[in-house]
């Protein structure tokens, strides 16, 4: 098979469609390439849609957090302690083994023992709960006299948060949460070795990356490629988000405004 | 167990339960948190030292090694750590067969990759195909040791290097003026002052640590996670004398509760080593210390 017919064959692989079968005997590095990067469109699907939605709930955790009403602080409390002081492997499993024992109450559960809805619910809490945190910390660190010129100008509750806190809440947050969604990428690579089962061997990246290194005993060919595609993976995340912290911080001069800055320290 | 377990099929409730989770297999349950715990002992200071190493390479004058410590310190970027483990398993298991096999089979002409496998003569497998059980056991967690090592390395290098540059220039420069040599100043100047900027990092890096410990079981060690997998499925009647459905959500809530409470106890203690460690320190946490004091 040339490059190009494998391409046709197995770049949609990770989702049904193309050829059944994998390839097998001698692997060419155009199939480690193509079946890889095949796999990644799982990785980015989980990424970006837990990010996206997670966004909302992290917000709404992270004003909860805040309230002085504990009838709101303490389930963002619990909510963000349970799911920050666990490790999100054992949060695959327990969720996979919950989901399972619900689908015999009922076949309403049926897609949730699939990953693609199962293991994206609890990234999407996984997300939440550690961007919650981060904006929660954002929060604490608004400027006293931001608050008190909206005071100053008569805006309260909703209009006073709309404009004023919200905003300055996502500035000051946005550099650590840049990080936060290169990790949640990386994170989603757990999906496939944690009891969510590969379908018809539809998994993301890493699934493939070890499937060729389990058939070749090489490890040097697949997770190096694997390694290329999530740096590329990572500097577009880092390109988008970029344009977003400029655009939040169009309004201030450039020495005042908060730079990313890399902490690579999260595996969860 | 106990004397009363003899006969399970007659027991309910309590003693049932207390039959139950004495049995031989949960017993390994309950060694294999030892496991974890060894890895952890283990790997906390071989990773620290691995970063310190790395960290002050990554500051030397010498540009080889300069490489080598940054190139280290960076292997851990924009890629994720899991594919690290999985990767330095088998790539490390290979380099020690295939040096053994340059020591022992010199006169192997035979290539060591035929196609899509990895051969060595056997003299040189690792471990000896001969050798007992506990051998293959050790060498898997060994492997799982120096793995985690490896990585947490490269995060500990980060953090080091970072607080190694935090250090106020000016206290290299009065240990230069005091005509302290290069090697004087890092051992007695940076050294000692270093900790106190590193410890935030580095507590963050031991929860790290200690969150991706079930990431043992994709290196093939006999964790908890492997043993809370193997005795929550279905037991039918046949195969054992306790009988149940499948419990796969209990043992992996008691796993969750597990790593929750470990994760608070460590954040209470790291808080109180850092409250010990700025008290009189030229930061602003310190500076906080005096006022409340005050």
């Amino acid at each position: 098979m040339s490059c190009v017919e494998t391409i046709q064959a197995y770049a949609l692989r990770s989702l049904g469609f193309g050829e059944r079968l994998l390839p097998r005997g001698e692997y060419t590095l155009c199939e480690h390439f193509t079946l890889i990067g095949s796999g990644l469109i799982w990785n980015v699907y989980f990424g970006a849609l837990a990010l996206m939605t997670g966004f909302f709930l992290a917000v709404a955790l992270a004003v909860g957090k805040s309230s002085t009403n504990p009838l709101w602080r303490k389930p963002a409390e619990w909510f963000i302690f349970v799911f920050r002081g666990s490790p999100l492997f054992i949060q695959f499993f327990f969720a996979y083994a919950c989901f399972l024992s619900l689908k015999g109450v009922s076949s309403f559960f049926d897609p949730f023992t699939s990953a693609w809805l199962g293991a994206l619910i609890v990234l999407f809490c996984n997300t939440a709960a550690y961007s919650g945190e981060i904006f929660y910390g954002a929060l604490l660190s608004i400027p006293k006299g931001d608050i008190e010129a909206a005071d100053a100008y008569g805006m309260t509750g909703w209009n006073r948060f709309r404009r004023i806190t919200f905003p300055t809440m996502l500035r000051l947050a946005w550099p650590a949460y840049t990080n936060e969604a290169i990790f949640l990428f990386h994170a989603t690579t757990l999906v496939f070795f944690s009891g969510f089962p590969a379908w018809r061997q539809q998994g993301d990246a890493l699934y493939y990356a070890s499937y060729f290194a389990d058939k070749t005993f090489n490890p040097f060919v697949p997770y190096p490629i694997l390694a290329f595609y999530f740096i590329l993976l990572t500097l577009v995340i880092i390109s988008l988000f970029g344009f977003v912290n400029r655009r939040l911080n169009r309004h201030l001069p450039q020495e005042r405004r908060k730079k990313f800055r890399w902490r690579p320290n999260l595996i969860r | 167990m106990f004397s009363y377990c003899t006969d399970p099929s007659t027991l309910e409730g309590l003693s049932w339960l207390s039959c139950y989770l004495t049995t031989g297999k949960h017993v390994n349950l309950y060694i294999s948190v030892f496991v974890v715990l060894a890895l952890l002992a283990i790997t906390a200071p071989v990773a620290l030292l691995f970063g310190f190493g790395a960290a002050s390479a990554a500051r030397s004058k010498f540009l080889p090694l300069r490489w080598f410590g940054k190139g280290y310190t960076s292997i851990v970027r924009g890629v994720p750590d899991i594919a690290f483990f999985l990767f330095f398993v088998i790539a490390l298991d290979q380099a020690f067969e295939w040096m053994r096999h340059k020591v022992k089979c010199p006169d192997w002409d035979q290539p060591i990759r035929q196609g899509i496998d990895f051969v060595v003569c056997d003299v040189a497998k690792l471990p000896l195909s001969t050798s007992p059980q506990w051998v293959h056991e050790t060498y898997g967690f060994f492997l799982a040791v120096l793995t985690f090592s490896i990585v947490f390395g490269a995060f500990a290098a980060n953090v080091l290097y970072g607080a190694m540059r935090a250090v106020p220039r000016a206290q290299i420069e009065t240990a230069e003026a005091y005509g302290m040599t290069h090697r004087q100043a890092f051992w007695r100047i940076l050294v000692p002052q270093m900790w106190v900027y590193a410890l935030p990092g580095l507590s963050n890096l031991w929860m790290v640590l200690i969150k991706s410990t079930p990431l043992l079981f994709l290196l093939g060690v006999e964790d908890i996670v492997y043993w809370a997998r193997e005795l929550g499925g279905t037991k039918t009647a046949r195969f054992t004398d306790y009988p149940h459905p499948n419990w796969h959500v209990w043992y992996f809530a008691a796993l969750l509760v597990f790593y929750l409470c470990f994760t608070k106890v460590s954040e209470v203690v790291l808080d109180r080593v850092m409250k010990r460690l700025t008290k009189g320190q030229a930061t602003a946490g310190g500076e906080a210390q005096r006022k409340a004091a005050a």
